[in-house]
């Protein structure tokens, strides 16, 4: 049986650094190649030396990125560049925009701020995204001759796919992140009845039935219109791209709605850009959008200005959108640390925070959280956490798996407990196994085959005529026979007389005829109609015709002959392939004579 | 396989193929040439045309006619909304139509006709930009006729069409035609259509599955690839090998098909597109330095972009960029608003430019610079305001029978030192001219089509090999315009068989399917016991139980069922029957008498026991009349003697 072998270099029981190798039909694939934002030496990026010390490119036959966010695509320019890897990548037209902004910012930060060494330059994110092939949605792309993939909408971010991944008989998809519930700006991941023999789910809400977008939304805004209200400046740590947008929209229309005056700021000149590319890429967002765009531009802000650094001694209210998302570097770090110590202040993760983050701490309780530098800083601002994040939860897994019909399920990109309790109810409700492989650790998972052959076209049209001039059966099995002609290596099936003259040889047909002698006066044809109906009782399963006096049983003849009076000869004759037939026949009419 | 040609024009195609069993429309184009023969609709009343005498034919006097028909100069018009040819619904039952296939947005303008109130069930397939800008055009053909209102529809000319001059003497099938539909059937026709993307293989029924490859003719423009397992079709609709805005044809796909059937070549086979560009910046430049304007009477979308991206640079370099340019359509926001949004189906070097990120366009930079400006009518707000002499108006509709451009004419019709400029290929000037002669306004003709040209074509077939090829059959002759250029063909190609078919035919194609594809189990497959019968053929029999689900077929196991379970084998060669003689005497039969009954047909009979073998080269019958006993050892002996597989 052939096998699929997965082993997860990153987010194998753990959210963080996605990247996942994929060998099926000789072929090895990497799916994802991020980076984990919770700590910042090696266990960064994930071990490509599980792979080789040397080049990826003779070992990895292509890349697919799922998703901008960094802990998909954030290791991709040190696994290309600085490990060495020459093969195709292979993501979607806004990804393909989007991913390398993103991963300059992480640079930025990491190399300018943290004074991090080792780290790869601009021109090799460059460099790398030259190597990038970018897809449309559903298009069916050949990598070689062998590997085919497809990407379906996954909602999760702008241009966030789900790929389908076909090598030979085998095939898998990976979901990426994504999210199987519209949102404000976004559609929901859609995905058709295709069977993969492996679904690789991400599971970052495993556990989680959330409640409705609207409550999470109405309560949302209360939080923050009532820290306004009492003079309180919110944070609100956002990666550039993605949530950011979809509060935007919120805040925005709630602002108006409400006639609010404080500001709301988003920082980063990216803002603009940022909004641009949806702008270009409305295609990707969700109908509602798409229809008004001409009208109307979601993404053009009247509320929302530039912030500048300078703005966070500012007194006053405030509202500030700021990077990064999981506080654990950049401007989003430096607000916090000044804005912490106030409680009139208030900060809301909209989004998952990896551990070793500032914003995993603050998200568990602490009151106070130690930098590198020995700074301390109090929390004393309100912390809250709103879950935006566009996963699927339980209900959505459960839902996909329902609509792609996989064979078997791995839970990749959650925490080990969680998944455990998913894994347990998948199994339960599909009756599919379900796997969830720890990073560095190999599932191997068999698939059944299925050869494909031609057939000649008469055969299978002689075996539909042949059933459908039975009477209907439901419990009727069709059986297909067939001779296949293995012929300078061509393969096909075909009748055995059409086989016969395609290899060039005769048949030898070999017959049998033996005579029964029967007491039944009469003429000899009411004979033959009696053994007509005792033989269609005796033989219910098969095809027992009558024509021109003659009982014919696939290739059994039964022939009746003799005067009225009592002494009939019943003839029975078949070929050799029907031996048991035609035997058990003539025995039947043997012992009725007797 | 069947095709069933409905359109008569190769351009506006529309066809059926009937294949295994499944009806597929390709294309559902409307031919408008019908619009020519009626009468410009204004939405102000136009005295000039108000004022055109009536017409009748010499000897008729019938009062139903009156007023039906107008004349101007020596052509007659009919007074009437117009009326278009949708395609022939007499050889086909549109409600057997399992699937209709899109190619570009200006081969679907028939599709309220087949889908809406015929019974239509099926599926339409269209990329997502023929979609969205066919809509576009849908929507504006529908305004335009429909901010217009006629207080009377013309019947009764339709019974004097011999009596009539030419041209509408010659009008094709008049009593076929019919009324624009209205935005009711657009939208419900339009929520039909499923969007597909390039090559994504979509599944007809497991019967069939359907590419669609990059045409490079337009936004979002395909040909399409119809596929089995063992056979190819290829439907080549509106392609283009230059390069413009839209992602380059993919010819890959086309490769190598059992039959190619090709369509909606170039309509200016003499004139070639870069150079007709090259008049019309020249001409814009003359007329607007002489202080005149220009009139580009265009649809909405196409070729309209790369206008304004080639003209606003010519402008500039010509020193008349002052000039303002104007957009006039009820969809002109939309089309462009639409086009800055469809990047993936663009041309790598405007795509390139989202990933700064700037618009694909640069007429997204015009409208912002107010260089170029989008009304959806003239009397729309602003429009008179902003409306500056001189200037280049773009405005539909090309046919000169409806939309803004009537209004223009009749503005600019009599002043010579205006230029109304011809660049949509599909009406012929003179005749949309001719209900506003006599005209003082200037004529460039530099109709601008990107379709393939006859060399190209003849290329391309020579590239893509296929075994038979299916084209109209005017492309078989030089083109009514130059029947002296005999090389404006689809000329025989050595390699495929040439058909050509013409509007209301069926053809039989020369595709006869021979071979069909099965599952095999792998518990079946390991039964599978190959004998070479002779050097590099091996034979193996296979029996198994067949499920045929959707289409496709799987052989499993016949695993429960007693009957099936043997193995079935052939035996072949011929006897030897001084072996099988030997076999015999080995197991006590030494009674038998060998007779001869002439050629090779030779008796051996077994006079002790009521039995006897005839045996002949390719085949041995045993006639036992005795107990099994003995037919058993006969046939064991006949089996030893033989070869099997």
């Amino acid at each position: 049986m052939p096998e699929l072998k997965v082993t997860p270099l990153g987010a194998g029981q753990d959210v963080g650094r996605s990247c996942i190798l994929l060998t099926m039909g000789g072929k090895n694939i990497m799916l994802d190649c991020g980076m984990h934002m919770g700590y910042n030496d090696e266990r960064r990026f994930p071990d490509f030396s599980y792979i080789t010390d040397g080049s990826l490119s003779p070992f990895i036959d292509c890349v697919i990125i799922s998703h901008f966010h960094l802990d998909h695509c954030g290791a991709l320019p040190f696994m290309s560049e600085m490990v060495g890897y020459t093969g195709p990548i292979y993501m979607t037209h806004p990804t393909k925009a989007i991913a390398p902004i993103l991963l300059e910012d992480m640079r930025k930060v990491s190399v300018e701020k943290k004074g991090e060494q080792n780290f790869f330059t601009s021109q090799m994110i460059k460099d790398c995204m030259k190597k990038v092939i970018a897809v449309t949605l559903h298009q069916s792309v050949m990598v070689d001759n062998d590997i085919e993939i497809k990407a379906y909408y996954a909602g999760h971010v702008l241009g966030a796919a789900m790929f389908w991944i076909k090598v030979g008989s085998q095939s898998v998809v990976y979901t990426g992140d994504y999210n199987m519930t519209p949102d404000r700006h976004l559609g929901a991941a859609w995905i058709d009845k295709c069977k993969p023999d492996l679904l690789i789910s991400e599971s970052t809400y495993a556990t989680t039935i959330r409640d409705s977008k609207r409550c999470r939304e109405k309560d949302f805004l209360k939080k923050v219109h009532e820290c306004v209200d009492r003079g309180g400046k919110v944070l609100i740590p956002v990666f550039a791209l993605g949530r950011a947008q979809e509060l935007c929209i919120l805040l925005e229309t709630y602002w108006e709605r409400m006639n609010l005056k404080a500001p709301i700021y988003f920082a980063l000149g990216l803002t603009e850009k940022a909004n641009n590319y949806y702008k270009m890429f409305i295609t990707w967002t969700n109908q509602k959008i798409r229809k008004t765009f001409v009208q109307r531009n979601m993404f053009d802000f009247k509320h929302i200005k530039a912030f500048d650094r300078q703005f966070i001694d500012n007194p006053g209210p405030m509202v500030v959108f700021a990077t990064p998302g999981m506080l654990h570097a950049g401007l989003s770090l430096q607000i916090f640390k000044k804005w912490a110590p106030n409680e009139n202040n208030m900060i809301i993760m909209p989004g998952f925070c990896v551990q070793g983050t500032v914003g995993h701490k603050i998200l568990n309780g602490a009151k106070v959280v130690e930098f590198e530098n020995r700074q301390v800083v109090e929390v004393k601002m309100a912390v809250e956490y709103m879950s935006f994040s566009a996963h699927a939860d339980a209900k959505g897994i459960m839902q996909l798996i329902q609509h792609c019909e996989p064979m078997n399920v791995m839970l990749v990109h959650g925490e080990a407990a969680k998944m455990e309790f998913l894994k347990e109810k998948i199994q339960q409700e599909f009756n599919i196994k379900c796997y969830n492989p720890a990073n560095g650790e190999t599932s191997v998972i068999t698939t059944p085959v299925k050869i494909p052959i031609d057939v000649s076209l008469s055969l299978l049209k002689a075996e539909a005529k042949k059933f459908s001039s039975l009477p209907p059966d439901p419990k009727r099995r069709r059986t297909l026979h067939g001779v296949l002609v293995m012929k300078d290596n061509n393969v096909c099936l075909m009748d055995v007389d059409d086989a016969c003259k395609e290899a060039g040889i005769n048949r030898h047909v070999v017959r049998f005829s033996s005579t029964v002698h029967l007491n039944d006066s009469g003429p000899s044809l009411a004979t033959a109609h009696k053994l007509h109906g005792f033989m269609k009782d005796k033989l219910p399963q098969w095809s027992v015709t009558f024509s021109e006096g003659e009982i014919s049983v696939e290739s059994v003849l039964v022939k009746v002959e003799g005067d009225d009076d009592e002494n009939k000869n019943v003839y029975v004759s078949w070929t050799n392939q029907d031996e048991d037939l035609g035997s058990y026949i003539f025995n039947l009419l043997n012992t009725m004579s007797q | 396989m069947k095709l069933y040609c409905l359109s008569n024009d190769p351009n506006k195609p529309c066809h059926v193929l009937t294949f295994r069993e499944i009806t597929m429309m390709l294309d559902c184009g409307l031919s408008m040439q019908s619009l020519l023969n009626f009468l410009p609709l204004s939405f102000v009343q136009s005295n000039r045309l108000l004022s055109l005498p009536n017409w009748m034919p010499n000897d008729t006097s019938d009062p139903d006619l009156e007023g039906e028909l107008k004349e101007n100069g020596d052509r007659v018009f009919v007074d009437s909304p117009p009326e278009f040819c949708p395609p022939l619904d007499k050889l086909v039952d549109f409600s057997q139509v399992d699937v209709i296939l899109i190619s570009n947005y200006l081969c679907m303008m028939a599709l309220p006709f087949v889908t809406e109130g015929t019974g239509f069930k099926g599926r339409v397939y269209a990329t997502e930009p023929t979609l969205q800008i066919g809509k576009l055009l849908l929507e504006e053909l529908v305004i335009y006729i429909e901010q217009c209102p006629k207080a009377s529809f013309a019947t009764q000319w339709k019974n004097f069409l011999r009596k009539c001059p030419y041209p509408l003497n010659e009008a094709f099938t008049p009593k076929s035609w019919k009324h624009i539909y209205n935005m009711t059937s657009v939208n419900a026709s339009l929520s039909t259509i499923q969007m597909v993307g390039y090559n994504e293989k979509i599944d007809v029924f497991g019967a069939l599955q359907v590419i669609p490859a990059s045409s490079g003719f337009c936004l979002g423009s395909a040909n399409w690839v119809i596929s089995t397992e063992h056979e190819k079709i290829v439907y080549l609709s509106g392609s283009s090998t230059l390069t413009t805005h839209p992602r380059p044809m993919d010819h890959h796909a086309l490769k190598n098909a059992d039959v190619l059937i090709m369509t909606d070549l170039t309509q200016t086979p003499i004139s070639n597109p870069d150079s007709m560009l090259g008049v019309l910046c020249v001409v814009v430049g003359l007329t607007l330095r002489g202080g005149g304007n220009v009139l580009i009477p265009c649809y909405p979308t196409g070729v309209v972009y790369d206008l304004f991206e080639c003209l606003s640079g010519k402008m500039q370099e010509l020193g008349v960029s002052n000039c303002p340019m104007f957009f006039v359509s009820p969809v002109a926001d939309m089309s462009l608003a639409y086009s800055n949004i469809l990047a993936e189906w663009l041309s790598s070097v405007k795509q390139n430019k989202v990933y700064v990120p700037d618009e694909p366009f640069p007429h997204a930079m015009l409208v912002k610079s107010n260089k170029l400006k989008h009304f959806k009518h003239i009397y729309s707000e602003g429009f008179s305001t902003d409306f500056q002499e001189p200037c280049v108006v773009f405005c539909g509709h090309p046919s000169l029978r409806f939309g803004d451009v009537v209004q223009f004419i009749e503005l600019w019709g009599n002043n010579p030192r205006n230029c109304i400029v011809f660049t949509e290929p599909d009406y012929d000037y003179i005749e949309a001219l001719a209900p506003y002669q006599p005209l003082q306004i200037k004529v460039a003709h530099c109709a601008i089509d990107t379709s393939l040209n006859f060399t190209q074509a003849n290329k391309l077939i020579r590239d893509l090999k296929p075994k038979t090829l299916v084209v109209p059959e005017c492309y078989t002759q030089p083109p009514v315009s130059a029947p002296n250029l005999t090389e404006l063909v689809i000329g025989n190609h050595p390699d495929s068989t040439l058909i050509p078919y013409k509007w209301g035919e069926v053809i039989n194609l020369p595709l006869k399917r021979k071979q069909a594809q099965v599952f095999v189990d792998p518990n079946v497959a390991q039964n599978i016991i190959p004998i070479e019968v002779k050097p590099g053929i091996s034979l193996s029999t296979i029996t198994g139980t067949l499920s045929v689900k959707d289409n496709v077929h799987n052989i499993q196991n016949t695993s429960g069922d007693a009957n099936m379970n043997k193995p079935v084998k052939y035996e072949w060669g011929s006897l030897n029957i001084t072996e099988f003689l030997q076999k015999l005497s080995q197991e006590g039969i030494t009674d038998a008498k060998v007779e001869s009954l002439g050629g090779n047909v030779v008796v051996i009979h077994l006079q002790d026991e009521d039995a006897l073998i005839q045996l002949e080269e390719n085949s041995t019958h045993v006639v036992c009349n005795a107990d099994e006993q003995l037919r058993t050892k006969l046939r064991h002996i006949v089996m030893q003697c033989l070869k099997k597989f």
